[in-house]
């Protein structure tokens, strides 16, 4: 079961991008330089923006025209993944359906992904009264809940110190690969991308390149990549 | 390119609230247009309204502005204990009820009021506050505290390093610094003033009248209410519309958005003089405003004995009134701030220009051939005060739900909630606070007027200015005081209420 993004332009205003890329079960890092368009293919595969043309499908099932609450998709932003005003326990049910009223079964369901994640006891806290860590693991706690196969990361846990973030990038590799998700993550820093992904996608120059073996691409980077790294590669 | 980011936005609540807005301005105006006697036209004493109505609101507004200007710059540069009490202050006559204003500035500038006691204690001759200048002096009571906000805020906009500079310079700060502020925030200050103060219909209630001083809403109220002559009060509820309809277009080429007064409380540091100065004129502009309040309570008072079972009846018939229009008023705000777009824009600001008699004389028209007007009293009160008070309240709520659209739209969208729980369970709880004031506001705002209820009520749907009219006209003028203490103590405590409600259990930022 794969994605498949298939010719998919992108275009706003002068800005434009061209994606061809097939992505299997497990992590594919999506790196480039700033404004280049990580968030845009993001967000075009999230249904926040419609392309002018091209494809994208799961598993053979086609999803460009439907709404982002209809796509196979789940997605964490740079913030905001929280409703400040609902408990963690609202906030991880929302995965479920969207809704707040829950039966006895998807309570139990909720209990079980905010222990997954190792937030216990904590449920009916409020986001505030977390820490950026654990409001982390509350999000991810909703993704897991929702089940579907497709993951964007979109920086969410760029705010987070070192050592919690390579928490966070573990919890991701331990929960959600192992169910055969497929997840797209953005990310400024090769040691994430060396820690969880398995291939890279390049986003420069207005396009997107297939996704190559993470080893492959560290080892012989091409021109814009090495540009991009600097030193760190 | 961007898909409208928050779909689940539910479009039909507003849609409809725009409707009906478009029906009360609109609307009302071709039932006004339909009915007009255009046979009988214009008479001298219908261009002479005209011409005191334009003439006064050009007058207030320019007083207005010019002695807000000494005010705002003495705020602007002094540091004081009781200063931002001042500037809380001068936020007070926006929710204070017109009627009240003027009881108060009447026993200060009316027969026996202060100061005609002190002018006849030393022989001159007395002042009259009936007429052009009763009008003005009361428009400036209520218009050069909010020019004097606007502007404050201009001069506290200028950032602090360029006066700094200026001083260090030598250069002057006035043609420098403070002249362009000047210029760009007081053509829009006075055009708002300009256009409120074409649309007073209480002040000219209660100060103007006669040949001299009848304003064009004085004359539609007396030709419906007196001389029952629906065709005048049509055509000159015309004429009303194109007077403020042209004011309006001025003013809203030339507003901005105001910033709703946050960070009054720094003063800038300065280098220049005149300490005395700035102190003599914020002590006098304070007791501008809060002399004529003082008489009110001290009078209100004494005069409490006086307030009879009937006016306990009125004020309850306002609290009503009030409350209904506020949750209203709230209610339309939210419905049109959701839905959004160029419509719900357009919606907002409309009932700006519009004349609550003008309005009322439409509705007056629409339901006088089946039903008694004085019936549908409260009614119509209650629905043309929310739509007038539509304005203020999206400005208050409007941005909030721009932020929670902007911070969480995306989120909402994904995960797929529907309609019922975004706007129920995401945005309502996250606008508290400023639909709180909106209400606030909308309450106040409600329970002072004196507008729509004159053209229709009885004596069974006296609402509690207008019984105060009635006794300030009968010269009860203690129970009127004590009428209008109970007015203004109502208004707050309302403001105050919803105000409150709003913030508690906000904390959850």
């Amino acid at each position: 079961m794969v994605l498949k993004i298939n010719n998919l332009s992108l275009v706003q205003g002068d800005f434009s991008l061209r994606a061809d890329i097939v992505c299997d079960a497990g992590v594919t890092a999506v790196m480039g330089p700033s404004g280049a368009g990580k968030s845009t293919l993001l967000a075009a595969i999230a249904g926040f923006i419609a392309p002018t043309g091209g494809q994208m499908a799961f598993a053979g099932r086609e999803f460009t025209d439907l709404t982002p609450a209809e796509r196979p998709v789940s997605m964490l932003f740079q913030d905001n993944n929280l409703f400040p005003h609902l408990t963690i326990a609202e906030n991880v049910g929302l995965g479920l359906r969207g809704e707040l009223r829950l039966s006895g079964q998807e309570k139990e369901a909720v209990a079980q992904a905010i222990v997954d994640v190792g937030l216990e006891g904590l449920a009916a806290r409020k986001p505030a009264a977390l820490s950026g860590g654990q409001q982390s693991r509350a999000a991810l706690a909703r993704v897991l809940l929702a089940g579907r196969p497709i993951v964007l990361l979109d920086e969410p846990f760029a705010a987070l110190g070192p050592r919690l973030k390579d928490e966070m990038l573990d919890l991701v590799r331990e929960r959600l690969i192992p169910k055969g998700q497929i997840v797209l993550m953005v990310s400024h820093d090769p040691n994430d991308v060396k820690r969880i992904a398995d291939q890279v996608c390049l986003v420069a120059e207005g396009r997107v390149s297939a996704a190559k073996p993470t080893d492959e691409i560290f080892e012989n980077p091409p021109d814009a990549l090495r540009a991009y790294l600097g030193d760190m590669g | 390119m961007a898909l409208r980011a928050v779909a689940i936005n539910p479009r039909w609540p507003g849609g409809i609230v725009a409707g009906l807005v478009l029906a009360l301005t609109l609307g009302t105006l071709c039932a006004v247009g339909l009915r007009a006697d255009f046979l009988a036209g214009l008479g001298v004493a219908d261009w002479a309204a005209v011409r005191f109505t334009v003439l006064q609101a050009l007058v207030s507004a320019l007083v207005s502005c010019l002695l807000a200007i000494p005010v705002a710059r003495a705020l602007a540069r002094r540091q004081f204990r009781g200063r931002s009490a001042i500037i809380t202050l001068l936020g007070a006559p926006f929710l204070l009820p017109v009627i009240v204003a003027v009881l108060g500035l009447l026993s200060v500038f009316g027969r026996n009021g202060i100061v005609n006691n002190a002018l006849s204690a030393v022989g001159l001759p007395e002042v009259s506050i009936y007429g052009f200048h009763g009008v003005v002096l009361a428009h400036v009571f209520f218009n050069m505290p909010l020019v004097t906000r606007f502007i404050l805020q201009g001069w506290l906009a200028i950032p602090s390093e360029r006066f700094r500079l200026a001083a260090s310079l030598g250069a002057p700060v006035g043609r420098l610094l403070e002249w362009p502020m000047l210029r760009s925030v007081l053509p829009s200050a006075f055009l708002v003033v300009f256009l409120i103060c074409l649309t007073s219909f209480a002040v000219a209630l209660t100060l103007g009248g006669g040949p001299k001083a009848t304003t064009v809403e004085l004359a539609i109220y007396q030709a419906l209410r007196f001389d029952f002559d629906l065709g005048r009060a049509a055509l000159l509820a015309l004429l009303q519309f194109g007077i403020c309809a042209i004011a309006a277009i001025f003013a809203w080429s030339a507003t901005q958005r105001d910033e709703g007064g946050a960070g009054l409380d720094r003063a800038v540091q300065r280098w220049d003089g005149g300490v005395k100065r700035d102190a003599i004129i914020i002590v006098l502009a304070a007791l501008f405003l809060l002399l004529p309040l003082g008489m009110i309570v001290v009078r209100g008072v004494a005069g409490i004995p006086e307030l009879t079972v009937d006016i306990w009846r009125a004020a309850l018939r306002s609290i009503l009134v009030a409350v209904s229009s506020a949750v209203l008023c709230t209610g339309f705000a939210l419905a049109l701030a959701l839905r959004g777009g160029r419509l719900a824009s357009v919606v907002g600001v409309l009932p700006l220009a519009a004349s609550s008699l003008v309005v009322g004389t439409g509705l007056f028209l629409i339901v006088y051939p089946f039903v008694n007007p004085a019936r549908l009293a409260l009614p119509i009160t209650m629905l043309v005060n929310a739509v007038l008070a539509l304005p203020f309240v999206l400005r208050s709520i409007g941005p909030a739900v721009a932020k929670v659209e902007a911070d969480f739209g995306r989120l909402g969208t994904s995960l797929g909630l529907s309609s019922r729980v975004w706007t129920w369970r995401i945005v309502l709880p996250r606008l508290r606070q400023p639909l709180g004031f909106g209400a606030g506001l909308a309450a106040a705002l409600s329970m002072g007027d004196l507008g729509v209820i004159a053209l229709f009520a009885g004596d069974a749907q006296e609402t509690l200015p207008l019984a105060m009219y009635r006794l300030m006209g009968a010269y009860r003028m203690e129970a009127a005081a004590a009428a209008a203490l109970l007015l203004v103590a109502v208004s707050f405590s309302l403001f105050w209420f919803f105000d409150r409600g709003g913030q508690i259990g906000a904390q959850d930022k």
